[in-house]
Order: C-alpha cells, then sequence, then structure tokens
C-alpha cells in the first residue's frame, strides 16, 4: 500500500509495468519489489521444490526469495525484485525457482574499463561517504562504488538526522539535517572533484591478488526500452587499487521459526526501508519479532507512518529503554521473553502465533494468535565480510555482537562501519573517516596533517545489546525455513547432522543450502548457528565458510564484453584468403586460421568434392594454399646446433641449400611437433612447424635458449606472414611449374628431392621447395604475402590446376602414413611409435628427448603404434576415435581396449575406405583382425601397414 | 590476478605471463649418465610446498623472457623475482 505522501519517488510521473499478466503503476525511484508491495501484490514467487509462495523479504541485493523473470523488454533470467529499477513498460512474471535464458541474441553492447586509484571505497553508505571524503581531495586518485542507483546506502531508508561536527564548506556550521541529504551533499562533492570518480549501480563482484577487484556497473539496464543504443548496458571494471576501504555495510538474518517463508514475512530494517526510502506500506497490521534493539525503530516508523503495530514480540527479557519508551509512547504491546511459533495463513501471512520461550521446554507453544498481514522478523545483523573473506581475509565469530566480523588481512584492505561491526551512525560516520584517511596515508606513502571530521548523528537507530537468537525450538522443523532459496529447512540440517555430518562446508553441500542465486547472504550465518545447535557446539568453534567470488550474480554478457561473435577469438587469413572466397571454398578452423576446406563444385557434397580434388593431385596437378604452416627464421653462429639439441636427427650436416624433415619431442621421448627444415645459409636456417604448434614451437625454442642454452649466439624470429606458400601437387606439377619458371631447371636430376631454389616464378622472386606431404611429385613455392595472389592466381589461370583444402591434404597425407601431431599423436607417443626410427639419431651424443628412449617404458611391446586399419567392409567410414577390441563379442565391462580410430577417409586412389590407429603392439599386428565397436556392433576391420599408397615411394619423382 | 614484477619491464598484469614450473631444475649435463630412476627425477618429479617457492615465468605477452621469482605458494605473496642464472635470493 502506498503512503500518501514520503519516499524518495517521483511521485508526479507515472511508471506502467505488468507482473504475471497484470497491469500496475508505480513511479520513478521504485523498484520492482516496492512498487508490487505498493499495489498489494504479496507473492512473487514459488520455491524451487516445494512449490511453496514467496514473497518479498528484503530490499536490497542480499534478497533470498523475490527472485522474478524479466520479460521485455530484453528476457533476463533470475533477477532479484529488489535490485530491479522500475521503468516504463517493464514486464516480470514470478517465477518456480528456476530461470528461463533468453531464447534470441542480446542486442545490448557491453564493455569493460581498466582503471587504477590510490583508494577504492567499496559501499557509499555513511562509513564509506565518510572514507571517501576523507580521502579525497588532496590529489589521491579514488574510486566510490555502490551497488543502489543513490548514494546513501542506509540513510536512505531510515529518518536519522546528522550535524557536523566542525563547520563544514559543504553544510555549513552545526546545520542538523536529514541524513539522505548529507549522502547527497557530500556525493555531489565527491563527483565534482577530480581525481574522484563515483560509480553508481556498480556491485563489486570479485576481490581477488594484489588488490585485484572486478566490478559490474549496470549503465541502462534501469532505462527499459529507453536505453540508448550506443551505450554499453553493463560495463566490467577491473580496478588495480593501492588501498580498498570495504564500507559494505550488514545485512539482516532472520530467525528460523515455523512457516517463517510465508509471504508477508520481512526482514524488519527492510520494512523499514519501503515505509520510508519508497513510501510504501508492506503490510496494514503488523507482528514484530526481534532479538535486538534495531526493529523497534522499524516498528515505530511504521507505526508512524500509519501501520498497526499488533505487538512486539522480543526473545529477551527486556529490550533497551528507549525501545521500552518508544513503544509505550504508541501503545504498543510488547511481549517479553517471547517467540514467534508459527506464520499462519493461505498463500500469506493472516495471523502470527506467540509464546512464551521456556529454556525448560523441549518446544515453545503458540499460546497467542495474533492477526497481522506482515511480521518483520530481526535475528541480528551479518557484517558484509564477503570481499574481505575472498581478499584473503580471516574471519573470527563475536560472542558479544552475535556476528561475524573480519580480523585481518594480508593484503592492502580494510573494513569500516557496519562491515566491520559498527553498528551506529556516529560510529560508521567516525570509522569511515579514519578508515579513509589511513588509506590515503598508506597509498600515498605519506602523513596528510589535513583530516576530514566527520558528521555525528543527532538520532540514533537503538543499539542495546541484541541476543543472538537462531532457533525457535519445536518438535517439528520440517517449515523452520533457514534457506528459503533452496527451500532448506532445519530439519535438513537435522537429517545432515544426523547422518554424521559435521563440517559446516559438507553440510552446505549436503544440504544445497546457501549455494543459491543469493549465495546465502541472510541464511549462511543461520545455518552455522543451527549446525552449532545440532552438534551442541558454539558457533564461533564451528567458524565461517569461506566466502568466493562472484559477491552477486554476473550475466555472462557482462563477463564477456565486446569479446563475442567475431571479436571473440583473432581471426588470421593468409593472403590468398579472399580468392578462396570468392571460389566457394568451405572453410575450415585451424588454431586462429581460416582455412579452406574444400572446394565444392556445383552439385558437389563434400565426400564427392574430396574424392575429386585427391584424384586430381594423384593424377594431374593440384595446389593448396600452405601458408599456414608456421615459420621461424633461425640465424647466428649456433643456429645449426641449436637446431641439433632440439630435433631428434642431426641438422648441422645439412648442406646449404637442402631440406630435411625433422621432429622435436619432449625431453620424456613423446613427440611435440615435425615440420622441415631448409638450410639458408651456413648460419641460416627456416623452420617450418605445424599450423597449430606455431607460437609453441618459437616458445620452446626460446625457453631452451634463454634458461638453458644462454651461451648459444642464435635468434628466433617467427616469419609465419612473411610468407605465402602455395603447394603444388601431381605428376603433372613439374610441367606447370616450367611453364610459369622458364629460367628454372626443374629436372628430377637438377632439382632433387629434399632440395631448394630461388628462381623467378610467373615473374615473382621466390623460394622453391622440393618437398612433398602427398607422396606426389610436389613443390612449395614461397613467395612474400604481397605477391601471394599474384602467384596463386597465375598458377589457376594455367588452367591446369584443381585447388584442393584440407580435407583432401589430409586423405593424401594418410594414405602415406604421414601422421599429423595432435591429430594421431597426443603426447603419449614417440617417433618411434610413429614407425619412424629412422628420424631418431644415434650418432648425436644428446638430444632434447634422447635418454627417455633408454627407458624401459619406451621400449615396451605394447606400447600404441600407428597401424593402417581397412574395415571389411569398404564403404564402411570409422568413425574417428572409434575404440578397438580384440574379439567378435564385447566381454563384460570394463571392455579392454587395443587402441582408437585417429584419422579416417574415403580414399579415391584406394577405392576405399580406410583409417590410421594406434594400437597397441601394432607393427606386429599386420593381416590381424580387430574390431570396432560403432554404434552397437562390432564392425571387423583389418591391420596392416601406415603406409598404404605407393610404399616404395616410386611417385616422387614424378 | 597477480601483480607480477618483471625484471626487465616492472609491475605487469598477471594475463601477460606464461607459467613455467620449479626453477633451478637444470638440464642434466650428461642425461646419458644417469640412471632410470634419476631420469625420471629429472622428467616428473617437483617440489609442491605450501609456502615460499622458487618458480619460473614467461613475461610472454611482454619482454618475452623468462626469468624466477620467490612466490608464497599458499598467500601469492611474490617476495622476490631474479634472471635466469642468479641464485634464488634469501627471502625470510
Ligand atoms: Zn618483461
Amino acid at each position: 500500500m502506498r503512503r500518501e505522501n514520503g519516499g524518495r519517488i517521483d511521485r508526479g510521473t507515472t511508471l506502467r509495468f505488468t507482473f504475471d499478466g497484470s497491469e500496475y503503476t508505480g513511479h520513478p525511484g521504485d523498484t520492482l519489489a516496492s512498487a508490487l508491495l505498493a499495489n498489494g501484490v504479496r507473492q512473487v514467487a514459488t520455491s524451487v521444490k516445494l512449490g511453496r509462495p514467496r514473497g518479498i523479504v528484503s530490499a536490497g541485493g542480499e534478497e533470498p526469495s523475490a527472485v522474478v523473470q524479466i520479460e521485455a523488454p530484453f528476457p533476463e533470467p533470475m533477477l532479484p525484485a529488489t535490485t530491479v529499477e522500475l521503468y516504463e513498460g517493464l514486464v516480470a512474471s514470478s517465477l518456480p525457482g528456476q530461470g528461463r535464458l533468453a531464447t534470441e541474441p542480446d542486442p545490448a553492447r557491453y564493455d569493460a574499463v581498466h582503471a587504477h586509484c590510490d583508494v577504492l571505497v567499496v559501499g557509499a553508505g555513511p562509513a564509506g561517504l565518510a572514507a571517501a571524503r576523507a580521502a579525497a581531495g588532496t590529489g589521491a586518485r579514488v574510486i566510490l562504488a555502490d551497488e543502489r542507483s543513490e548514494p546513501g546506502g542506509s540513510l536512505l531508508g531510515t529518518h536519522e538526522t546528522i550535524t557536523e561536527s566542525e563547520p563544514d564548506d559543504v553544510l555549513g556550521p552545526q546545520e542538523v539535517m536529514p541524513g539522505a541529504e548529507w549522502a547527497a551533499a557530500t556525493t555531489a562533492l565527491l563527483d565534482g572533484l577530480p581525481e574522484v570518480r563515483v560509480l553508481r549501480r556498480t556491485t563489486v563482484i570479485g576481490y581477488y591478488d594484489d588488490n585485484y577487484v572486478v566490478a559490474v556497473e549496470r549503465r541502462t539496464n534501469h532505462l527499459g526500452a529507453a536505453a540508448p543504443a550506443d551505450v554499453a548496458r553493463e560495463r566490467v571494471w577491473r580496478i588495480r587499487a593501492k588501498r580498498v576501504v570495504l564500507a559494505t555495510g550488514a545485512h539482516e538474518r532472520s530467525i528460523a521459526f515455523a512457516g517463517n517463508d510465508l509471504p508477508g514475512v520481512m526482514l524488519a530494517g527492510s520494512a523499514r526501508a519501503y515505509a520510508n526510502r519508497y513510501g510504501v506500506l508492506p503490510g496494514e497490521r503488523a507482528v514484530v519479532f526481534t532479538a535486538n534493539d534495531s526493529a523497534y525503530a522499524a516498528a515505530f516508523d511504521l507505526a508512524d507512518a500509519g501501520a498497526e503495530i499488533a505487538a512486539i514480540v522480543d526473545v529477551r527479557p527486556a529490550p533497551g529503554a528507549a525501545c521500552a519508551a518508544g513503544a509505550r509512547e504508541r501503545g504498543i504491546e510488547v511481549l517479553t521473553g517471547h517467540v514467534v511459533t508459527a506464520a499462519q495463513g493461505d498463500g500469506q501471512l493472516s495471523s502470527v502465533l506467540a509464546g512464551r520461550l521456556r529454556p525448560e521446554a523441549e518446544a515453545a507453544v503458540g499460546e497467542r494468535e495474533l492477526a497481522a498481514d506482515l511480521l518483520l522478523v530481526s535475528g541480528g545483523w551479518n557484517p558484509v565480510v564477503h570481499l574481505f573473506s575472498q581478499a584473503g581475509g580471516t574471519l573470527r565469530y563475536d560472542e558479544a555482537l552475535g556476528t561475524i566480523v573480519p580480523v585481518a588481512c594480508r593484503q592492502a584492505v580494510e573494513a569500516a562501519g557496519a562491515a566491520k561491526g559498527v553498528f551506529t551512525l556516529t560510529g560508521c560516520l567516525a570509522d569511515g573517516a579514519e578508515a579513509g584517511h589511513r588509506a590515503l596515508e598508506a597509498a600515498l606513502g605519506t602523513a596528510v596533517s589535513e583530516r576530514y571530521t566527520p558528521p555525528r548523528a543527532t538520532t540514533e537507530t537503538p543499539t542495546a545489546p541484541g541476543t543472538a537468537f537462531w532457533l525457535v525450538p519445536a518438535t517439528d522443523y520440517g517449515a523452520h525455513f533457514v534457506d528459503p532459496q533452496r527451500d532448506v529447512t532445519v530439519a535438513d540440517v537435522l537429517r545432515a547432522t544426523g547422518a554424521g555430518l559435521r563440517s559446516v562446508e559438507h553440510i552446505k553441500r549436503y544440504t544445497t543450502a546457501g549455494t543459491a542465486h543469493d549465495q546465502g547472504k541472510t541464511s549462511g550465518l543461520l545455518t552455522t548457528a543451527i549446525v552449532a545447535h545440532a552438534l551442541g557446539a558454539s558457533v564461533g568453534e564451528l567458524g565461517s565458510t569461506t566466502f568466493r567470488a562472484p559477491y552477486a550474480p554476473v550475466s555472462f554478457a557482462a563477463l564477456a564484453g565486446r569479446d563475442r561473435g567475431s571479436l571473440h577469438d583473432p581471426v588470421r587469413v593468409t593472403a590468398l584468403h579472399e580468392w578462396h572466397v570468392a571460389n566457394g571454398a568451405l572453410f575450415e578452423n585451424v588454431g586462429q586460421w581460416k582455412r579452406p576446406w574444400y572446394y565444392p563444385r556445383e552439385g558437389e557434397d563434400m565426400e564427392a568434392a574430396v574424392l575429386r580434388e585427391c584424384a586430381a593431385a594423384r593424377q594431374g596437378v593440384a595446389a593448396m594454399d600452405a601458408s599456414t604452416l608456421g615459420k621461424i627464421d633461425v640465424i647466428g653462429p649456433d643456429a645449426a646446433e641449436l637446431l641439433d639439441r632440439l630435433y631428434t636427427n642431426l641438422m648441422s650436416s645439412l648442406a646449404v641449400g637442402a631440406i630435411r624433415y625433422g621432429v622435436m619431442c619432449r625431453p620424456d621421448g613423446m613427440v611435440f611437433d615435425d615440420g622441415t627444415v631448409i638450410r639458408l645459409a651456413e648460419d641460416h636456417f627456416l623452420v617450418t612447424t605445424t599450423t597449430g604448434n606455431a607460437a609453441a614451437v618459437l616458445d620452446w625454442m626460446e625457453e631452451w635458449l634463454q634458461t638453458e642454452w644462454p651461451t648459444l649466439r642464435v635468434h628466433c624470429t617467427s616469419v609465419t606472414e612473411q610468407w605465402a606458400t602455395v603447394a603444388l601437387v601431381g605428376p603433372g606439377s613439374r610441367e606447370v611449374l616450367a611453364g610459369l619458371a622458364p629460367d628454372l631447371a626443374v629436372s628430377a636430376a637438377d632439382f632433387p628431392f629434399m632440395t631448394w631454389r630461388e628462381a623467378e616464378i610467373a615473374g615473382l622472386p621466390a623460394r622453391v621447395c622440393r618437398i612433398s606431404f602427398s607422396g606426389e611429385l610436389a613443390y612449395e613455392i614461397n613467395v612474400t604475402s604481397w605477391d601471394g595472389l599474384r602467384l596463386w592466381t597465375a598458377i589457376m589461370d594455367t588452367g591446369l590446376v584443381t585447388p584442393y583444402g584440407t580435407e583432401t591434404m589430409h586423405v593424401l597425407r594418410a594414405e602415406k602414413g604421414y601422421p599429423i601431431v595432435g591429430q594421431d599423436t597426443d603426447g603419449t607417443v614417440t617417433p618411434q611409435d610413429l614407425g619412424m626410427a629412422w628420424v631418431v639419431s644415434k650418432k648425436k651424443p644428446d638430444f632434447v628427448g634422447k635418454r627417455s628412449f633408454a627407458r624401459a617404458d619406451t621400449a615396451r611391446a605394447d606400447r600404441k603404434q600407428l597401424v593402417g586399419l581397412l574395415p571389411e567392409d569398404p564403404g564402411f567410414l570409422l568413425p574417428e576415435g572409434a575404440h578397438l577390441v580384440a574379439g567378435a563379442e564385447l566381454p563384460e565391462p570394463p571392455v579392454p581396449t587395443l587402441g582408437h580410430v585417429t584419422s579416417s577417409y574415403r580414399s579415391a586412389a584406394l577405392g576405399r575406405t580406410f583409417a590410421l590407429a594406434l594400437v597397441s603392439g601394432g607393427q606386429g599386428r599386420a593381416g590381424a583382425r580387430l574390431y570396432a565397436p560403432v554404434g552397437g556392433v562390432l564392425v571387423p576391420v583389418t591391420v596392416t601397414s601406415h603406409v598404404l599408397y605407393d610404399p616404395e615411394g616410386a611417385r616422387r619423382d614424378g | 590476478m597477480l601483480l607480477i614484477p618483471c625484471p626487465w619491464c616492472g609491475p605487469r598484469e598477471e594475463a601477460e605471463f606464461h607459467y613455467g614450473g620449479q626453477a633451478h631444475v637444470a638440464y642434466p649435463d650428461d642425461p646419458s649418465a644417469l640412471s632410470d630412476e634419476e631420469w625420471a627425477r629429472y622428467l616428473f618429479f617437483r617440489d609442491n610446498p605450501k609456502g615460499r617457492f622458487a618458480e619460473r615465468w614467461s613475461h610472454s605477452a611482454g619482454c618475452r623472457r623468462w626469468f624466477n621469482a620467490v612466490r608464497d605458494t599458499a598467500t601469492n605473496e611474490i617476495h622476490a623475482v631474479y634472471r635466469v642464472g642468479e641464485a634464488r635470493p634469501v627471502t625470510s
């Protein structure tokens, strides 16, 4: 129900919104929760497991109950209604504990900012504002971040007034003003200072090492459809702060009693905030259930605003004197030494049962039924220590305060105000100012004599010591909710302790208490206390659980920022890319590269295109863009020595003008990469790597050079992008090359296999290498990237050459048994396992990996070795990854596997399907029959040599 | 995210670095002279202390230099950074 007047809302403007299909109105300054309460809507959600009706419990981000789905203007699941600012046209609906992800793409933009500051203050309540004020105005860079729409924190929800202790340049001397006005004036002052940034609607979600703090700023969420499209909806702030002051306030907590989840049961301080900040009475007739004085202030504010207070049920023998007097003055009955035994009602609260608390009795009995549509509860206040704990700070249970407080942290951070357990307004203002000043001096590394004197409160929320009271004793705990969002009751916790669980961390996982959307902000300590009660331990003995980021839920979109869609990962294309696109290539991602996969002609599917491309390479001439192969320039007097130490074979004996294939292993002897090494000069080599491993190989070389062999005089440089490389393949390739390079002697005798020549090709300066990854006569032509497209076009303009892509390349190399590192190997495969014992030097005294080849493990007969497989049905294509087993029938699980298929293709040259596989003892199994379980059928295959095509190498010279 | 003081560049974000495991595990002078057990120890065994640990880092997205750091594995505090080849400094 909306009050006649009051509240920080713009009553002159009406906003229309829809909830669960019904239309309502509210005002700017409302949250969805305050607007729903103003319209008398009590049930806003249904619980996740039990389907119980749930209402609005709090007025902030700690909300454990009122989680809703926003439907329009943009669908967003699982938002606490208490944090959704009302806007025109908002459409929301209640949720059964789980949200629905949007099915349409999010049209909004998200962004990120990196910032550095001297002092970061988190929270702009009284302590935070005083801290920021104390640190600001001295040239220090200060950031003040607050999660609400308006700075002021608790001051916005109370009627507390303050006065400056000393004449102040903003407020003048000794002026008494409402706390909210002071907050606004102080914020305006801070906004006007250079080097100070006040971030509104900004939730600090994570506190990481070295004072790295991450916050999310909601920039346009509160504008609904009116949000300008050119402003990022949310912005992630990544802040490095020299010092941090955590003025994050405190969350009120509930008490466990029967029906404490019923709509109409609300935290007392939150009800007070609705009355004062939003001008809303959340009910007409309220009962107050408390174990401390603060709820009296809520009761009085509601009574003064026109609500009827049926009774204050106080666990303690007596309240503080000011509270007792306030109640008397207003004619409110106080039931001391009493508890609420049950909240009752059909779908929402209609009455409250109260009874005397008898320490000797097993259960408290309801003796009086009080009609009420609102029950205010205060079990005490928990400092918001989440960020302090995330920072690595230690926590302690304070018996006197009945709550967890921060102790110490190795990081440059301190808590201030209510976050530290200071619960008076004057105390928070003074504590904040001191913390701000300390942070300033520490950040600047010097004493600062000028000091901000904070104001003090002229009225105070009464704070006589409360009693830590958690649980209303009963015989049945099935409706005493501890964590309403997870539907966890005291009975569930007792079941966990009854099953022998003792650690709060284990009980959290067993019951799921504290693991929901709200991460147990209001329920965490209550859970610990119930466990302590069940185990007969003290709360302090059990300790608190560790808090982890994020403090509040964050959308993936915000974290992704601009790094999505085409900006998610860099895309690398070759100098020939535009030709591939124009000629209908389909692309495959290889690392960050886009490589032509195959070039389908009209009416061709992939299989037909690849068979055609393969046939062209084996029978005619075909060309592939090989520019993505990694290329590393290795230069220096010790270049040959470095390569001898890194490759398994000898490189120093390579003649200038010649090329050698090489394999690199890790020290454990497992294959790491392979490629060719070209000797350009005595002290100059060009090393090629696999496409995906280029950066790793360069890193590998650098690591050895810098950490083990710093005396070697050699430099390694990536030159991958500097060259465009075209593989010209097939029995007709010599003729095509001769046509393009009339001055080049191309005969097998003049230009032998594994040599390179400099030549002019199609009028372009080029380096031509006679190497083959297909077994056919082949050349790799390298020109500068600038000339790449001209070279390729000249080759295609001959009209003799078929372009082919990576799929055909894979088929051709697999037919020859050439492995692909990372596809046919997996970090557990030696060169010998690949049938390449010939590439491992016996002469060199050492190279990386050599010693491991003398280990018994690398000589095991049952090592997985590369073999070829021919399915007995020549049309059957084995799926890559398929396992291989010995018998025609599967034994009972676990089934011993002999290995798996690593590559599988249809071969034009073989006229059938074939595969490569790693098989235990495979080199000794030629001719054996194995089986591949595929889709419930055991497919018979025959093991062959891994070289299936032209094993004699007869085709190499054309 | 750590703030790592590269000995060449000064403090930089952890995202610019690659981790390289335990420092001062030198490649043996003559691997062929080692027993299988000694070689396996070089290959596969590393310390995993709770507390101060000398480890290798590479400023891979910066100066691309390798260096060593003494980091407390329990608190992530970096107590010293030093260049490859230098002895581990004494940190109390
Ligand atoms: Zn550096």
